[in-house]
């Protein structure tokens, strides 16, 4: 649990030689794609693709992928079956469509996850598309505290121990001190916001002058091949999905 | 490589020394009635160094954030004149450079070097000047790692020497220290003390020190004024502060029966291989005080957990005596004790206060512990107002526990860990941010505990505190070196 | 008790605009909101997204853990005030528990915007000008059912429209409104007596 709240830099690996925005560009083509198709046949090509690259993104391992993805499948599985059962054109066909709809939505954004880190993300977001950047930057600093965050939670626990304080048996003194220690954690996070707040104001950070970026990012042809690669695969996908006469637009019935 | 060469602390400096005036300068804040500072006429020369002393409340801080330019407009009022380089501060804060006491809440960026150049960045330094010039910081403060080094993956002085580089790669012209080694270890302090001479050592740049504990900074400042309700006073050259244990006459130890024992006892946590805290042998007795001491990283904090019953010792055990245990559910073990059990038998006081806050009112926060080990609620309040008058926090038994100062927090802790009468009190650092005075306040409360038949454990770093009161002291070796 | 705050000295010589400019401490504080709840979607996700499905199958009932996505949204609009904070706290928040690994996908920042959105539209609504029980009230009723028309049109968009979709919207709404709206406007209430919104409007005033 903890490995996957270190923000540290992400692994080399493969895929972390396309730039972030173009991952992202990619990200939204097949998005969009999958959210205005309804049958099974183009979610179906569209896996098949994105499981090419798990291996390019570092998680070949089973239970490394495992560990990252089974509430996805738990989640899939559901909505394929719910909505097989209780459709009012029930199908099992649609149904492991919807499904499989569901797993296409989720691994690129697994696949970024595993193969970016934010810092390069937010100079790709602020250099290539604009973003502001004392949002992008600001955001970037509020994320470095979610570990300790998180490491305080034992800490209050404990010194909550101290004061005769503990959860016991009862399910409801339970979420008493889950809900008391939820707040002792907002309030040392707003407070540590606002003083880290002032020392990026000593640093000039509201000074108003625009900022440079040090690390920069680059683009590269293969950013451009990747991009043009997830259009044509989807293109593919939807051909398919017409030729076998599968194909459900969203817009359509 | 942790002395740099003489040329990356020049290079590095090249900024211009600025010039500090306050004439009657006062501040408050919009939700008090009462001037955080009052009549200040302070004169700083360019290139001067200065240490501002002074008790604990006596507006030191609203100083410091004065000078830097940071005070909320729409949250004080402010009277008199101030200026820095001969402008107001807020127009001044590009040549101020400001460290102040938890490097947590002043660490940007995930990479020691990408927490350098954020300054830079935000000045519109061009990409290409911006990593010598983070070379050269890095250099001047001492940083031991290379730029890619993780953030979190450093000790607390290491820490501040990095935002020490962060602030000085701007070169400001006059750089402000609010008490910076408030929260390290003695190592830590250093490193960041002497980082701090070497790189100001050429004079370009005016620095002012706040920290009640002037000690340690007289060698490395031109003068010394301290604050107080009236104002700025000079204390003159070849001033010492008093040893916050001069006079102090405590009751004695009477000593008493074994309360608490620790057996070859150590903790690992799961999935580490490397011991928090390698296997110790300790005795608590009443009334007599133990100081545990020892370097960062050998597990002092660790210990204090086991002995206050909140973790289980992976190897060997911890055992409470019988006239301890009595009474109490799930035998000698402390961490099987029921948490209202506990809190009745063995206090303890975190080295964060405001974790262990649960109410909204000083007065509440004071009367919890006795309800929840079980005495009345009359009981429970009148003991209530007899801590709050001993420690002096009398005048704020309505404010919210987080309202208050680190010191006044830390007063809180150790009074909330008193009102159930524990037999036994875990202290883990109870003298940070205390001042002369409310230091010997604290101390003698532990001694008079100790008198009453307590066992007392402090984890401490603070020489002063051991000397003065305590009876034993363990002091803990790195795991795994030799006995 | 209070002096009315503020008379600026000669050192405020930049005009403070009426609060509408987002200070660095508005901008981090409502990130680490984000960040927060973020991660408590994350811990939520893996307690009871699995579940959310099956449960469909027993009624639209399911609409009622709805609630807490809500809530990053309506929490930072009431704290930090500015235009603009709910959209930017609920999408952080989104992206903050894809990272944790919530691994439903880059839909969950879509999600994130809409709910931010929606938040937005009930400050929009009382021009940012009352941030109390109504508007709080009128957030959590405009992100519900932000969220709800999205869930209906893209994971439920085959079943019945009075047997399931508006039931779900409904307590959608219940759900948010209590914990974005009810239970949001208390957390800013509450963490405005610990001092620790000194440097906001919402720590200083009783709106």
């Amino acid at each position: 649990m903890t490995a996957s709240l270190a923000l540290g830099p992400a692994p080399d690996v493969t895929l972390g030689r396309i730039n972030p925005v173009a991952q992202l560009s990619a990200l939204i083509i097949v998005t969009v794609v999958l959210l205005t198709s309804l049958d099974v046949v183009t979610p179906a090509v569209l896996v098949a693709a994105e499981l090419t690259l798990l291996p390019a993104a570092g998680l070949h391992r089973p239970g490394a992928l495992w560990r990252r993805t089974w509430p996805l499948l738990a989640g899939a599985l559901s909505v394929g079956v719910v909505n097989t059962a209780l459709s009012t054109h029930p199908s099992v066909i649609s149904g492991a469509g919807l499904g499989l709809r569901v797993i296409g939505l989720a691994l690129p954004g697994v696949l970024l996850v595993a193969s970016t880190d934010p810092v390069r993300l937010a100079d790709a977001l602020t250099l290539h598309w604009h973003v502001p950047t004392r949002f992008a930057y600001g955001a970037l600093a509020a994320l470095r505290l979610a570990p300790l965050l998180v490491a305080e939670y034992e800490s209050i626990r404990l010194a909550r121990r101290t004061r005769g304080v503990e959860a016991g048996r009862n399910p409801l003194a339970r979420v008493r001190l889950l809900g008391g220690i939820g707040f002792a954690l907002l309030v040392g996070a707003v407070r540590r916001a606002s003083r880290l707040a002032t020392a990026m104001d000593a640093r000039g950070f509201d000074s108003g002058i625009p900022r440079t970026n040090a690390r920069g990012s680059r683009l590269h042809p293969r950013d451009a091949v990747f991009v043009a690669g997830s259009v044509v695969v989807c293109a593919a996908a939807v051909g398919l999905s017409i030729l076998l006469g599968a194909w459900a637009p969203v817009f359509v019935g | 490589m942790t002395s740099p060469g003489p040329t990356a602390a020049a290079a590095l400096r090249a900024g211009t020394p600025v010039r500090v005036v306050a004439r009657g300068l006062g501040v408050r804040h919009a939700s008090r009635r009462a001037w955080a500072l009052q009549g200040i006429d302070l004169v700083v020369e360019p290139g001067e160094r200065v240490l501002v002393t002074g008790g604990s409340g006596a507006g030191k801080s609203t100083l410091l954030a004065a000078l830097a330019g940071i005070l909320d407009p729409e949250g004080v009022e402010v009277i008199g004149e101030l200026t820095v380089g001969g402008r107001p501060p807020r127009q001044a804060r590009g040549q101020v450079g400001l460290l102040a006491q938890d490097p947590d809440s002043q660490l940007v960026m995930t990479r020691a070097g990408d927490d350098v150049a954020f300054g830079l960045e935000n000045g519109g330094v061009p990409a290409e000047h911006i990593w010598p010039r983070v070379d050269q910081a890095l250099a001047a403060v001492g940083f031991r790692y290379g730029r890619d080094r993780s953030t979190q993956a450093l000790s607390g002085g290491e820490k501040q020497r990095l935002v020490l580089a962060g602030v000085l790669v701007r070169r400001p012209g006059l750089l402000l220290l609010d008490e910076p080694t408030a929260q390290l270890d003695r190592p830590g302090a250093e490193l960041v003390r002497s980082a701090v001479a070497r790189t100001t050592a050429d004079r370009n740049t005016t620095v002012v020190v706040v920290d009640h504990d002037a000690g340690p900074w007289l060698p490395l400042v031109d003068r010394v004024v301290e604050l107080t309700p009236e104002g700025i006073t000079e204390l003159g050259a070849g001033w010492t502060p008093a040893r916050r244990a001069a006079g102090l006459r405590l009751p004695d130890a009477p000593g008493g029966p074994k309360l608490l024992a620790a057996e070859a006892a150590g903790f690992a946590y799961r999935g580490t291989t490397t011991a928090a805290l390698g296997a110790t042998d300790l005795t608590l007795s009443g009334g007599r005080a133990l100081a545990v001491t020892g370097p960062n990283g050998t597990g002092k904090s660790t210990l204090a957990l086991l002995l206050a019953g909140l973790r289980a010792p992976t190897i060997g055990r911890i055992e409470a005596a019988d006239e301890l245990a009595a009474g109490a559910r799930g035998g000698r073990r402390p961490d099987r004790w029921r948490a209202g059990d506990l809190v009745g038998r063995i206090g303890t006081v975190f080295q964060n206060p405001e974790q262990q806050f649960l109410t909204g009112r000083l007065r509440d926060e004071l009367a919890l512990g006795p309800l929840r080990s079980g005495s009345h609620a009359t009981a429970a309040h009148a003991t209530a107002e007899e801590l709050l008058e001993r420690l002096g926090l009398t005048a704020y038994a309505d404010a919210n526990p987080y309202t208050l100062s680190g010191g006044q927090q830390r007063r809180l802790s150790v009074a909330t860990a008193l009102a159930t009468s524990p037999r036994v009190l875990v202290l883990d650092e109870p003298t940070f941010g205390q001042d002369a005075q409310t230091w010997r306040e604290l101390v003698t409360l532990l001694a008079e505990r100790r008198a009453a038949g307590c066992a007392v454990v402090v984890v401490t770093h603070d020489a002063d505190l051991v000397s003065a009161l305590a009876d034993e002291q363990h002091e803990l070796q790195p795991v795994g070196s030799a006995p | 008790m209070a002096d009315p705050a503020v008379r600026p000295s000669s050192d405020a010589t930049e005009p403070v605009a009426a609060g509408t400019r987002w200070r660095t401490v508005d901008i981090v504080v409502t990130a680490v909101l984000g960040v927060a709840f973020g991660v408590v979607f994350w811990a939520w996700n893996l307690a009871f997204g699995p579940l959310s499905a099956p449960l469909a199958f027993l009624a639209p009932l399911v609409g009622i853990l709805n609630g807490v996505y809500l809530m990053p949204a309506v929490v930072a609009g009431l704290l930090v005030r500015k235009p603009g904070a709910a959209i930017f706290a609920s999408t952080l928040a989104a992206a903050v528990s894809l990272l944790f690994g919530s691994p439903y996908g880059g839909i969950i920042i879509v999600y994130g915007l809409v709910q931010g959105v929606g938040g937005e539209l009930g400050f929009l609504l009382t021009r940012y000008r009352s941030f109390g029980w109504g508007t709080a009230i009128l957030a959590g009723v405009t992100a519900g059912l932000s969220t709800s028309i999205l869930d209906n049109s893209l994971y439920y968009s085959d079943l019945s429209f009075l047997g399931f979709k508006l039931p779900y919207t409904v307590f959608t709404v219940i759900s948010s409104v209590l914990l974005a709206g009810i239970v949001g406007l208390l957390l800013v209430r509450a963490m405005a007596r610990t001092g620790a919104l000194s440097s906001f409007a919402a720590g200083r005033t009783r709106v």
